[in-house]
């Protein structure tokens, strides 16, 4: 059955070009610490992916570190913010605060739940009903005793692109450090660290067209810092851990091709996403879109159907072959709903039959045109069965 | 596809569920019972039609806001019931319903007891509304800890949820974390549920 990748927030298939940039570096095995040739050559893969990713987001190549995940960028940010040594962390070590917000990804979330066990103060800044940070509650969250700001910039739920630059003047001006979270946004919205002024940023690479496990995380030159994976000498002393010499190949070599492919492809993704919108629009009836075009990223429509559960709908559409997602409960074990559509105040029965669908640089018109015939059947179908839509009897 | 999240039977009843109220179906039904909540994410109903002579099941409905696998569960459950005794359809485990289904993985268990509970409830409103006050089960939930509060509806609902032991289950519930008394009585029932949604037999030194 033909299959229509709608999911793209989630991983993103392999590049034809970076997977050709993969299979040609295979056989490089050397250490890209030893000082012999075969080393050598692995160091000059790296070096070389390093100068492409640092290119995208306009950073120089020493302020880009390799990791092995986005979760993995965030979290050696976060303990930051309880490292006490004299030359790494952020300071003041004691009594420090750490701002971030409720709709980040898990691992901020559960990574700042932790630090508050121990002891750090967090404060946690709401959104709108367009998933927006609210900014007057972040300037009141941000004291001068706070030393980290962590705002994501593109959230994976819904799209919504938040005001950056205005949260990090926000950050800036009490004396705190910025940290966004931009492994939704990298590739998809231009972004030029410099102009920008943020002290870090989180890339993940399967976002991107490239492999899994491995990320990148940008530090501007002279931020404090210290590694969270200790004992070796590697990224400068930054993150310790023999190189994935062919992640960094694959993520050097879809940063590269982002730059060339994000521009035209954003014109084509707003035309897909309209087409998509008003499709649903016109054929079903009681819906609530959680995402807004005028907020939010255009390869990113979060939808719900009211009387319809998330699960079961994902579930239907994948038997057509469409792929999707779902912040309903059901499909994560819990019976808790997406924390991003709760943090909206969207209304309980909207916040169980989200799905999401997010395009990408193979999406087609008419694979656009397959979703919209098959989806209003599908929700009718469980609509006929709902407890909630054609009511108790 | 090759290989899909549940088992082909939960497969086959997701896509065709069994005994469907449909909104304009004209089942006419002898009673209801009705659990879950939309705010908890899930909701159920189930409709029956009861020979009053020989207090069976003849026929059953049922609709749902809910995923997969309580739509499959109840689906299955549906099938059953028709043509039992009253007492042995409120009788049916939830081990029986996924063993019917051929299992279903174990962060689904809480969503496939819907369809057991609302059978359950449409039964008891069947002998409340027939005079029959003296068949009704006894469905209010003993207070366990008497500290906190803590039921054992709870606690099942917890085992459901995914406590394996006794200090998930404190973790989740809070029971016994006052003054400890009722931690042999909720161990007890901590075993029991575990018996009873997953077949599992808990090792006392947990």
């Amino acid at each position: 059955m033909k299959r229509v990748y709608f999911d793209h927030n989630a991983t993103t298939p392999l590049h034809p070009e970076v997977k050709t940039a993969i299979i040609e570096s295979l056989d490089v095995f050397g250490n890209p610490s030893s000082l012999h040739e075969d080393g050598r050559q692995a160091r000059a893969l790296i070096e070389e992916a390093r100068e492409k990713v640092a290119s995208l987001i306009n950073a120089d190549p020493d302020e880009i570190l390799f990791v092995g995940s986005g979760s993995e960028a965030n979290n050696t940010v976060l303990s930051l913010v309880i490292c006490i040594g004299d030359r790494c962390g952020l300071h003041p070590p004691s009594g420090s605060n750490l701002v971030t917000s409720t709709i980040e990804h898990p691992c901020i979330l559960e990574t700042s739940k932790c630090l508050e066990k121990r002891g750090t103060n967090i404060r946690r800044v709401g959104v709108d009903s367009n998933a927006l940070i609210k900014m007057d509650e972040l300037e009141d969250a941000v004291t001068e005793g706070t030393s980290l700001v962590s705002i994501m910039m593109v959230n994976n739920e819904t799209g919504a692109v938040q005001n950056i630059e205005r949260a990090l003047e926000i950050a800036h001006r009490a004396g705190a450090l910025f940290h966004s979270d931009a492994v939704q946004a990298v590739g998809k919205i231009p972004l030029d660290v410099k102009s920008l002024d943020v002290d870090f940023l989180t890339i993940s690479a399967h976002k991107i067209y490239g492999p899994k496990g491995v990320g990148a995380l940008y530090v501007r030159k002279g931020t404090p810092f210290c590694p969270l994976i200790r004992g070796g000498h590697q990224e400068m002393g930054r993150r310790a851990g023999t190189e994935n010499t062919l992640g960094i190949v694959g993520l050097g070599k879809a940063a590269e091709l982002r730059a060339e492919e994000m521009e035209g492809e954003a014109q084509r993704l707003a035309e897909l996403n309209e087409m998509l919108r008003a499709g649903i629009q016109s054929r079903i009836r009681n819906i609530h879109f959680n995402s807004d075009p005028a907020y939010c990223l255009n390869s990113t429509l979060n939808v719900s159907f009211e009387g319809v559960e998330g699960e079961a709908l994902l579930l239907y559409l994948d038997m057509k072959g469409v792929e999707v997602s779902t912040g309903s409960a059901c499909a994560s074990g819990s019976l808790d709903p997406s924390h991003v559509l709760m943090e909206m105040n969207l209304p309980i029965e909207y916040s169980h039959g989200s799905i999401r669908m997010s395009m990408g640089r193979s999406t087609t018109r008419e694979e656009v045109e397959y979703v919209l015939d098959v989806l209003p059947d599908i929700v009718e179908k469980l609509r006929g069965m709902s407890t909630i839509y054609g009511g108790e009897r | 596809m090759n290989s899909w999240l549940y088992s082909e039977k939960v497969k086959d009843h997701f896509m065709n569920p069994r005994n469907i109220m449909l909104d304009d179906a004209d089942f006419e039904y002898d009673s209801k019972g009705k659990t879950g909540d939309i705010k908890c994410g899930d909701e159920m109903l189930f409709y029956l039609k009861i020979d009053p002579e020989t207090l069976t099941i003849t026929d059953c409905r049922w609709k749902t806001f809910g995923c997969a696998s309580a739509i499959a569960s109840t689906s299955a459950l549906s099938e059953m019931i028709k043509g039992m005794s009253l007492e042995d359809a409120y009788n049916i485990t939830n081990v029986e319903i996924i063993e019917a289904l051929g299992g279903l993985p174990d962060n689904k268990v809480h969503c496939s007891v819907l369809g057991d509970k609302a059978l359950r409830e449409a039964i008891d409103n069947y002998y409340s509304d027939h005079g029959m006050e003296d068949k009704v089960h006894y469905t209010e939930s003993r207070i366990v800890c008497e500290c906190l509060n803590v039921s054992e509806e709870e606690i099942e609902h917890a085992v459901l949820e995914g406590a394996r032991n006794y200090y998930q289950l404190q973790e989740m519930t809070k029971i016994g974390t006052s003054c400890g008394k009722c931690e042999d009585d909720a161990r007890e029932r901590l075993a029991f549920y575990l018996d009873k949604h997953f077949g599992l037999k808990i090792n006392e030194q947990f």
